[in-house]
């Protein structure tokens, strides 16, 4: 009996056609979701597979893939992700940002920063930043056409009044190139400001909702927010404590039943190449030592 | 009369050739006046080019109704050809084309007969693939816009005198209008609706 086969990256060719026209429209029209025939994929909607068909749609046999799931290169969907791709279109992969020229991301963007030789690629839940305010497509269609964002400045002002300030803390909405307003993705919006003017290219794929958005290089990207009340990043006001980085994008982990935490850096690539450098955090271990014992 | 067996073929390796031929045509049109190659290697239907044959055996399919100038058109091998390697409908009326391939600049119909998309489905418009002389001598043109590190250079010989007024009126129709990708030979640069062009001076 033969063994199963693929074609080269899962997909096949009439499918891959239809879904790279998609991205070239999308980044012809910076922010604009252009509707594509999503496709049932051997995972479930919710688990990326959106980013997967852009990814597959791209992806060629000199490639080096890098999948991350809330920055994390060792979770359950950044590993299987990986070894779709590993089996279906037998490319290189990796854990490093620096060297990896596809990347997939599930809601982070990497700390390192990325290069002009790279695709960032998003994972999207729903691409409709207006939907939770008009759940009508034919009227968030029109919003878009016309460049309606009152409602959504409606929207954040409804924050400031009752909270004080602006409590979006994800899917912070963004207006790409002065014209479109974009959802993010799920990224905390700490990482916003890594999209603005970024080097590499970066698509969005949103399987469940069958759309598809882009940001091209060097484009600006600004998220919304009021003169008085103006953008601000987010974080906890710790350092990591395994690499000791103060400026990352830190993830909370309870140690016990008492309450006691601890901080550590959300993007495991960019800690553990921090702690090969040899910095070191509160909790950290004697790294060489342990290493190579 | 050309028969099937005369016809010149598509690519040797269809899914490898299509895969690097999309990427050199996404990384042009994700910057806007870079020079890209297309690498893969197939049967090029005269007056096609080996990009924009290249390019036609990537994108299209039953999907895509396609356009012909009349250069294009003035023999039936293009024709042939796209309908045996595509499947594509090779349409007679512009204005509802996905895709216009364009041999010979000068005749290049005024944009508004082509698809500019709606303000709701703006990717609904037409992408011109349009041969030009040359993408690396000729007038010196200035790139500004998204997928631009501040000003891009293209040398380029287009002979379409009044492109830059088209170009302007073109972005004025923004979230519509049309997306341009020029290819000479083997090289391809795209001009997406986000582009704006000036001439360069001196």
């Amino acid at each position: 009996m033969n063994a199963p086969t693929y074609n080269f990256a899962y997909l096949d060719e009439q499918t891959k056609r239809m879904i790279r026209r998609a991205i070239l429209k999308a980044i012809a029209i910076p922010g604009y979701q252009v509707p594509f025939a999503s496709r049932e994929m051997p995972m479930p909607y919710g688990w990326g597979t959106g980013g997967v068909q852009v990814t597959a749609a791209i992806l060629g046999v000199t490639d080096v893939l890098k999948v991350i799931d809330q920055g994390s290169d060792d979770t359950t969907n950044a590993i299987s992700i990986r070894k779709f791709f590993e089996k279906t279109a037998g490319v290189a992969v990796t854990t490093s940002t620096l060297d990896a020229t596809v990347i997939q991301t599930r809601h982070r963007i990497p700390e390192a920063p990325l290069h002009e030789k790279q695709v960032l690629v998003y994972q999207v839940p729903i691409p409709e930043p207006l939907r939770f305010l008009e759940p009508r497509e034919t009227e968030t269609r029109r919003m878009h056409a016309l460049g309606e964002y009152g409602l959504m400045h409606v929207k954040l002002y409804e924050d400031i009044a009752r909270f004080g300030h602006i409590a979006t803390a994800y899917a912070y909405p963004v207006k790409v190139n002065a014209r479109y307003v974009m959802d993010p993705s799920p990224t905390p919006k700490f990482d916003n400001p890594k999209m603005d003017n970024c080097p590499a290219l970066q698509l969005f794929g949103a399987g469940r909702e069958k759309r598809i958005y882009a940001i091209p290089p060097y484009t600006s990207v600004v998220s919304l927010d009021f003169e008085d009340h103006p953008f601000t990043r987010y974080k906890h006001d710790a350092c990591c404590a395994l690499c000791g980085a103060g400026e990352s994008y830190l993830d909370e982990i309870v140690t016990d039943n008492a309450g006691s935490r601890m901080f550590v850096c959300s993007d495991t690539d960019f800690c553990e190449t921090r702690q090969a450098e040899g910095h070191r955090g509160s909790e950290s271990a004697p790294y060489a030592e342990n290493r190579h014992a | 009369m050309t028969t099937i067996a005369e016809m010149p073929a598509g690519f040797a390796d269809k899914v490898l050739s299509a895969q690097s031929t999309f990427r050199s045509v996404m990384d042009a049109m994700a910057r806007p006046g870079s020079v890209q190659r297309i690498e893969a290697a197939s049967g090029v239907p005269s007056p096609m080019m080996r990009g924009s044959a290249a390019i036609a055996l990537t994108l299209f399919d039953q999907d895509t109704p396609v356009w012909l100038d009349a250069a294009m058109a003035a023999t039936p091998n293009v024709a042939k050809w796209i309908k045996f390697h595509t499947s594509a409908p090779v349409i007679a009326g512009s204005s509802v084309c996905s895709f216009a391939l364009i041999a010979d600049a000068r005749a290049l119909p005024d944009f508004e007969e082509f698809s500019f998309g709606t303000g709701e489905y703006p990717d609904r418009s037409t992408t011109i693939i349009l041969q030009v002389g040359s993408l690396t001598e000729g007038p010196a043109y200035e790139l500004r816009g998204p997928g631009i590190d501040g000003v891009a250079i293209l040398r380029a010989s287009i002979d379409l005198p009044d492109l830059l007024d088209r170009l302007s009126l073109n972005a004025k129709l923004f979230p519509r209008g049309i997306d341009l990708v020029l290819v000479a030979d083997d090289a391809v640069v795209a001009i997406p609706r986000t582009t704006r062009l000036t001439a360069k001076e001196g």
